[in-house]
């Protein structure tokens, strides 16, 4: 077993909050599908092709985990619970840097 | 004594019914039997960036071995022979017998194979598991040509990860255009132009008649008897859904396994999903047998909801992607029975538009190439039962957003 990186919280939308622990550079989207939290389906297994895997980053963390890029840009701003800090959690790579974040999952995804 | 829940199938759907079933609040046991050696995983790179040696097996896994162990559910490798519903037990190619009491087919479909001499040649691979690519994959190093038979989504696909690697690719398609099954000719074309583009030797209205070579392939013989020289051969020309386990059983198949809206056969303690399975398409009316990762995964959690005693039916929209060469296409909705097209872009000179998909006034489909927009857009619509105005939709200055609040729900 590697040694434990860091934390990420997912906070479903009705609050109810998942811990999970990463130890290497998966993606947002694996630690969650990975680790049973609802909410997150990342049907096309992490290639920006399904939007099945959004996420909206906690206001303190967007500096550091970064802004999304023009592809998730496009596969997000249709669905109605668009935020300012939305991105796929598939294109969100777990880092010691990012060892605390906070994200909240929508709604539905679509 | 705690109930069980035996899952046939450790592919895509099975993948999901094990997630599902935890959320859904099954408490039992979970015993998943799989024929393959690995946990279920991704198949669509295998035609795509595995194929092409940008990714490992490690990589295509959808869940971490991590997650079965989390959710108590155990992977059982071995294939099943036989069920028996009186008892409620299914047999194994091992000997042993195993009891459920739920349980789900997920056994998914296999190549159809190329009906002709040769077809067992070394050098002629399927493309349906993880062995076939590495097979394919461990014979590049000395392959400098390959021929793809058949023109569907997966050949053109493996013909471009091929073509991306240096190869010389000669792709055979029996009918007068690629895509002819899955697609509209607008489409096709589109296709057909992009691969030329790109090096690809597109051969149209092609029958193979042999393949040839002394133990391993090394020419493919066609209809008129040419022959093309070859060392490596790629099989794709559809998939047969693995229903045999059910019709032996006495269940109903009707192309696939028979299915009602909640996952069910006729048999109360037996669910079927995914490739295996055909049902009848709410949206359409028609009966349908779908080959994608979105159907498995719908219709896998309305099996777990189903099992779990919660309400819920197929119900979400099917949609497809596909990646080759620069182009990423991402299809939205059922086009059959359209009765008009409104086009985004133009398909006849650039790589980037969308088609759109009409029925009686309404939005029913979309094929979206290098445009995520458009394909958010469309199953949002399609979704909501939208009819955009046709106008404002073809026009590239109209904002889509826009066309999502001003939109009738009407029939025209
Ligand atoms: C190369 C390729 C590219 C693809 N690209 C895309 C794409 O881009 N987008 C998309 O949406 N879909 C794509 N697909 C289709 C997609 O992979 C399938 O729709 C999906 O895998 C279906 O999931 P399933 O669980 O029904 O079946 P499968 O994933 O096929 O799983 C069935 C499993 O059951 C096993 N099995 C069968 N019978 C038995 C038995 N008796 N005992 C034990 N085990 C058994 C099989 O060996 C297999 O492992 C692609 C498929 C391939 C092969
Ligand atoms: S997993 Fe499909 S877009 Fe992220």
């Amino acid at each position: 077993m590697n040694a434990k990186m860091g934390t990420i919280t997912f906070i479903e939308h009705d609050g109810t909050e998942h811990e999970v622990e990463f130890v290497d550079g998966s993606s947002l989207m694996e630690l969650a599908t990975s680790n049973g939290v609802p909410g997150i389906d990342g049907d096309c297994g992490g290639e920006a092709s399904c939007g099945t895997c959004h996420v909206i980053v906690d206001d303190a963390w967007i500096a550091v985990a970064g802004t999304r890029s023009d592809v998730e840009r496009q596969m997000i701003e249709m669905s109605p619970e668009c935020a300012a800090n939305s991105r796929l959690a598939c294109q969100l790579k777990a880092c010691p840097d990012l060892d605390g974040l906070k994200v909240r999952l929508p709604e539905f995804q679509m | 004594m705690t109930e069980r829940v035996v899952i046939v199938g450790a592919g895509h759907a099975s993948a999901q019914v094990c997630a599902s079933l935890r959320r859904d609040g099954w408490s039992g046991e979970i015993l998943l039997i799989g024929d393959e050696p690995s946990l279920p995983y991704q198949r669509p790179p295998l035609s795509k960036a595995f194929l092409a040696g940008e990714s490992t097996l490690a990589d295509l896994l959808i869940r971490k071995p991590e997650f079965y162990e989390k959710e108590h559910i155990v992977f059982r490798r071995g294939r099943v022979t036989g069920i028996d519903r009186d008892a409620a037990t299914v047999g194994l190619d091992d000997g042993e017998t195993l009891g459920y009491d739920k349980l789900v087919l997920c056994t998914g479909a296999r190549p159809r194979p190329l009906p002709v001499p040769g077809a067992e040649l070394a050098g002629v691979h399927d493309l349906r598991d993880v062995a076939d690519a590495q097979s394919i994959r461990s014979g590049l190093a000395t392959a400098g040509r390959a021929v793809v038979i058949g023109g569907g989504y997966i050949g053109l696909e493996a013909a471009a990860s091929l073509r991306k690697l240096g190869l010389a690719v000669t792709v055979l398609e029996l009918a007068d255009r690629v895509l002819q099954r899955v697609t509209t000719p607008r489409i096709s074309a589109f296709y057909d132009r992009v691969h030329r583009e790109e090096g690809i030797d597109l051969r149209l209205g092609t029958g193979v008649v042999a393949l040839e070579g002394d133990g391993r392939v090394t020419g493919v013989r066609l209809a008129d008897d040419e022959v093309i020289a070859t060392d490596l051969v790629v099989v794709g020309v559809g998939v047969v859904p693995n229903v045999e386990l059910a019709q032996a059983a006495g269940l109903t198949v009707d192309d696939g396994i028979a299915v009602d809206a909640h996952g069910r056969t006729e048999d109360p303690a037996v669910f079927a999903a995914g490739d295996c399975t055909s049902y009848v398409d709410a949206r359409s009316g028609c009966r349908l047998r779908l080959e994608c990762v979105a159907n498995a995964v719908e219709q896998a959690k309305t099996v777990s909801a189903t099992i779990c005693g919660h309400d819920r039916s197929i119900s979400a929209l099917p949609w497809f992607w596909s990646d080759q060469f620069d182009l990423k296409l991402q299809i939205a909705g059922l086009s059959t029975g359209y009765d008009e097209t409104v086009l985004r872009g133009d398909p006849d000179t650039g790589r980037s538009f969308a088609c759109f998909y009409f029925a009686e006034g309404r939005l029913i489909a979309a094929d979206c190439v290098n445009r995520a927009q458009d394909f958010m857009f469309s199953k949002r619509a399609i979704a909501e039962g939208l009819s955009p105005d046709r106008g404002l939709l073809a026009d590239s200055d109209t904002q889509l957003a826009s066309l999502l609040q001003a939109s009738s729900t009407g029939g025209g």
